[in-house]
């Protein structure tokens, strides 16, 4: 999140599309209430009327999978009706950036396609420079190369005719939602879009939040109290996980995974470190090597050097373009390249698309280890129904684990809040933290390479490793430590104490640091900050809830970010009955500011956008992999064939693998004409695995369902509360039908689609309850992130003669 | 009114309705009496936070004598302020659970069954298999001669139950060993 949880009763307008609020953060939807009981519109934009639909002022059905029509249509809706916030798009985005002659968009393809390849080469994807190398600009925003009006351009086929025909949201509907959401392009008010894995799950996942950030940049409404686009994320600690990276391609703190093209830390550095000429662009990435250096010096403790490039040479390094996400591992699976390997606190067997695939990719595994609460369809996937457990190989270790209540440590939440939790009781029997597990699991694997040698032990026995898990020495690694005695604007630290904030961190080996954006929140002076709970706050800070002194955020204690956007030159609140900060003639009161130069009229400013090389927000943001500006491709799986205002059908760059079972719908597939949307319960946690274990919520959401509509259970001959069989071309799926006008059929590019709805959190562990959804979805994904395309596939529907997945 | 909402939540130990009572004029004198008589009686209070979704809801605690007694919503936490859904109020029951399991399990190649087995003898044959498949398919150059050092056939999945201290180490683990097949949650 831009901004945070309690920062929604800020909002004006609020738009929740891409997510069902109410049942899925239930508790934060409070702060929506709150806005709504203070007068703000709420809208919901949603395949399916639920709880969040019931609390809002109204809820307006889409096709699932055709968002960035819908988005496209209001950013086209702002321009043409002159709504933007027009000061805010001149001074502090990149709409007056004049982009080069080479860029085109014709036919729904950029310029520099490969088909071959199905890459875009993005070299003509930039703009025209000054002799100093600052971007050149029209604040008239009259050039007809400038950004705002290829933006105009663009978009303007995304008419109120074109965008109801593909979306199916009538034009009423789309006129309502434009007319409110837009009145927020104003600087007395704050507009917010929350979105969840309704927007990312998509081939044009990435794209669709593109859509919201151009949207908000136009309106202003970036920087400010109750505006922003935030993400609800969904996992109980995705932020953090995320921010320490459980992931391939980066490395923690948002920096670039080594690459094979990277030889050295030198390389690496001149590679990843941006370069701006701009004296008024603070360019923060110019600090990464600060970040990287202190993260390899955590790594390898004294081991690393300057002289050995901080052990850069022992990691391991992917090639350029490689993906290592899941689709693509259990496709390596499922061809016998993966050895063995840890799956832990996961459930891919029911969360991971084409179970039925990933199934059987797991059957050719040497060995795996499993650490869970409960036995699930991943641990205990040797002995799934229909296989003899005589003739799969694997060997299994499952490890038992501890509860949140029996381990101690921090957890991240979405607006970036740093929390302690205590350990409350002991593990249960003989149950392990991951911590308890992985520590002692790594010193026996040291163990064995000192004592045997083996190949490039040194990555492995030169490790900065304790000897026992100890949750806070590892909080306090995280903040970051001296290597060596140093004074930091006068205060002397010894070799050991904490560094007290990222900008003290060192490229020269002084200092290590596993994630230098969470340096800050463990200091000489301030004790480990994720324990903080103290409610106060300053009259202008309670105005708006920042609750600067309870726990702590990242970065530097911020809580709203890119809060400089939400200021004018003389660093006055462009809207002062919600200021979040404010240049009193010497300091900045209020929240942190996006750094803590005076403000722009003093000469001596930054633009706001501290993270972006040139300092503006990006409405033309040309580091994607699927284009600078967003455009509506269909699903790929689709119930139409052509597309209405454009060539290219879907998007031709979505990432896909391919084998015997990985079979794809056609567009318009006559045998499975309905499109398949998948969610989760208030009561059941991603792929249920541990949620199915406790009786009081299986009790509450006992067995698979499909929604679907009265006119589409008519069609099928179908009663509320039949059997019936769900199938895609990979699968087929039992379910228990729920009629419900929730689901209603839409009308698009003039013919009838209708939509089905289900939740994938049952399987087989559970007897009786179902089975895993997503036997029946594709493994597709969006090219710059690879998450797959949950939400939109295309299924028949069909009246079951008899269940064996569920008890009815 | 000079009672802190927590201070107050405790004497009473009724829950946030309770505030209006006392605001329109009531007596909370009996409800004091009753609240001495309540099960967490004695129990210490720890702050832990609700184990699913981003929201971080905080939740107190009870404990008496080594055991969890009961959960709430902490009512001073300024997101949740006290309240949880579903699954956070059903952390109790999450927590004290038949169906979890209690031993480290090893299940043999074409094996029928579980084995229940102890910490030390799984952890060192995991570091075997750990070593012994690094050993074999470390690939330490590619095609171009150019330096790698990478497991391409060794993964790690998981997990957003992670605290930010277990992904730490287990990133750090994982590098070291050269695994670049990670992956979790946050892709999903």
């Amino acid at each position: 999140m831009t901004n945070h949880w309690i920062d929604i009763k800020n909002a004006d307008s609020i738009l929740i599309i891409g997510s069902n609020a109410a049942e899925h953060h239930p508790v934060s939807f409070k702060w929506v209430l709150r806005a709504k009981d203070a007068g703000a519109t709420v809208m919901h934009v949603d395949p399916k009327f639920s709880r969040t639909s019931a609390r809002s002022d109204f809820h307006v059905p889409i096709r699932s999978g055709t968002d960035i029509a819908f988005m496209g249509g209001m950013i086209n809706y702002v321009l043409e009706n002159g709504r933007y916030y027009k000061d805010y798009v001149v001074d502090y985005t990149n709409a007056s950036y004049i982009v080069s002659e080479g860029f085109e968009f014709n036919d729904g393809l950029f310029s520099g396609y490969d088909p071959k390849s199905r890459t875009y080469d993005q070299s003509s994807w930039k703009f025209d420079l000054d002799s100093k190398g600052v971007p050149k600009k029209d604040p008239s925003l009259k050039h007809p190369r400038c950004v705002f009006n290829l933006l105009k351009k663009h978009f303007s086929r995304y008419n109120i005719e074109n965008v109801s025909s593909v979306t199916g949201v009538s034009k009423d509907n789309l006129q309502k939602v434009y007319s409110t959401f837009s009145s927020t392009g104003t600087p007395d008010k704050a507009g917010t879009i929350m979105y969840a894995l309704g927007w990312t799950q998509h081939t044009v996942g990435v794209q669709n939040i593109r859509s919201a950030a151009i949207l908000q940049l136009l309106l202003g409404n970036i920087g400010v109290a109750g505006g922003g686009i935030n993400a609800l994320r969904g996992e109980p600690n995705v932020q953090g996980s995320t921010d320490h990276t459980l992931l391939y391609h980066i490395i923690p703190g948002y920096m670039a995974m080594p690459r094979a093209d990277w030889q050295t830390y030198d390389a690496y550095n001149k590679a990843n470190t941006p370069v701006s000429t701009d004296p008024h662009s603070a360019n923060w990435w110019q600090h990464k090597p600060k970040y990287f250096t202190s993260l390899l010096k955590g790594w390898y403790g004294e081991n690393a050097t300057a002289k050995n490039g901080y052990c850069y040479g022992l990691l391991p390094k992917i090639e350029k373009g490689a993906d290592h996400s899941y689709m693509f591992l259990f496709d390596r699976m499922y061809n016998n390249e993966i050895t063995g390997g840890f799956i832990i606190g996961l459930n891919p067997m029911n969360s991971v698309p084409n179970s039925n695939k990933v199934r059987k990719a797991l059957d050719n595994l040497d060995w795996l280890v499993t650490q869970e609460l409960h036995h699930s369809e991943t641990t205990d996937n040797w002995h799934r129904p229909g296989v003899d457990p005589k003739k799969v190989k694997t060997e299994v270790f499952l490890l038992p684990s501890a509860h949140r209540v029996e381990k101690e440590g921090t957890v991240t939440n979405s607006g970036r809040w740093l929390g302690w939790h205590d350990k409350a009781i002991e593990p249960e029997a003989d149950a392990r933290s991951f911590g308890a597990a992985f520590v002692p699991m790594m010193n026996e694997v040291r163990a064995l390479y000192k004592e045997e040698g083996g190949k490039l032990p040194e990555a492995i026995t030169l490790l900065n490793w304790p000897k026992t898990y100890n949750p806070e020495y590892w909080t306090r690694l995280i903040n970051g430590q001296f290597t060596k005695d140093t004074v930091v604007k006068g205060t002397k630290y010894k070799k050991g104490q904490q560094v007290p904030s990222f900008t003290a961190l060192s490229d020269d080996g002084s200092t290590m640091s596993l994630n230098w954006l969470y340096t800050g929140s463990y200091t000489e002076e301030g004790g480990n900050k994720a324990k903080r709970r103290n409610p106060q706050q300053t009259k202008m800070q309670a105005n708006i809830g920042l609750y600067p002194n309870w726990a702590w955020c990242w970065p530097v204690n911020r809580r709203i970010l890119y809060n400089r956007a939400s200021v004018n030159a003389d660093g006055m609140p462009l809207n002062p009955k919600k200021a979040v900060i404010k240049w009193d003639g010497k300091k900045w009161v209020g929240d942190v500011p996006d750094g803590g130069w005076k403000p722009l009229s003093s000469g001596k400013g930054k633009h706001p956008f501290i993270m972006s090389k040139h300092g503006h927000g990006q409405i033309f943001g040309p580091g994607r992999k699927d284009g600078p500006i967003p455009e509506h491709y269909e699903p790929v799986e689709t119930p139409i064939d052509s597309h209405p205002f454009s060539k290219q059908l879907s998007s031709p760059v979505y990432k896909f693998v391919d084998s015997s079972m990985d079979k794809l719908a056609k567009p318009a597939d006559p045998n499975f004409p309905i499109v398949l949307t998948t969610y989760s319960l208030t009561e059941h946690w991603c792929g249920g695995g541990e949620t199915r274990n406790v009786p009081n919520l299986l009790e509450a959401e006992p067995q698979l369902y499909v929604e679907m509509s009265p006119e589409l259970a008519e069609e099928k001959g179908i009663a509320n509360g039949d059997g019936v069989i769900v199938e895609s071309i990979r699968g087929k799926v039992e379910a228990i039908a729920m009629v419900t006008v929730r689901m209603r059929p839409l009308k698009v590019k003039g013919k009838t689609v209708h939509l089905v709805g289900m939740p994938f959190c049952f399987g087989w562990t559970t007897p009786g309850t179902g089975d895993s959804t997503n036997r029946l979805t594709p493994s597709v994904g969006d090219p710059n992130t690879t998450i797959p395309e949950y939400k939109a596939s295309c299924v028949n529907i069909r009246k079951a003669d008899k269940l064996t997945e569920i008890e009815m | 009114m000079s009672y802190t909402r927590r201070g107050f939540l405790k004497l009473t130990g009724a829950g946030v309705a309770c505030l209006s009572l006392s605001q329109l004029g009531f007596d909370l004198t009996e409800a004091r009496a009753y609240a001495t008589s309540l099960k967490t009686k004695g129990a210490k209070e720890v702050i832990t936070i609700c184990p699913f979704c981003s929201v971080s809801c905080h939740i107190i605690a009870h404990v008496r004598d080594g055991k969890l007694i009961s959960t709430e919503g902490d009512p001073d936490f300024p997101i949740n302020e006290g309240a949880l859904c579903a699954k956070g109020a059903a952390l109790l029951s999450m927590s004290r659970n038949e169906h979890r399991i209690k031993k480290p399990l090893y299940r043999a190649p074409y094996s029928e069954k579980w084995e229940e087995k102890d910490w030390d003898w799984v952890l060192s044959k995991i570091a075997r298999r750990v070593k012994d498949t690094r050993d074999k398919e470390l690939i330490e150059k590619n095609d171009k001669g150019q330096t790698v050092n990478r497991l391409d056939s060794m993964f790690l999945l998981g997990t957003s139950h992670a605290s930010n201290e277990e992904c730490a180490l287990i990133h750090q683990a994982m590098r070291g060993l050269g695994v670049v097949h990670m992956d979790h949650q946050a892709r999903i």
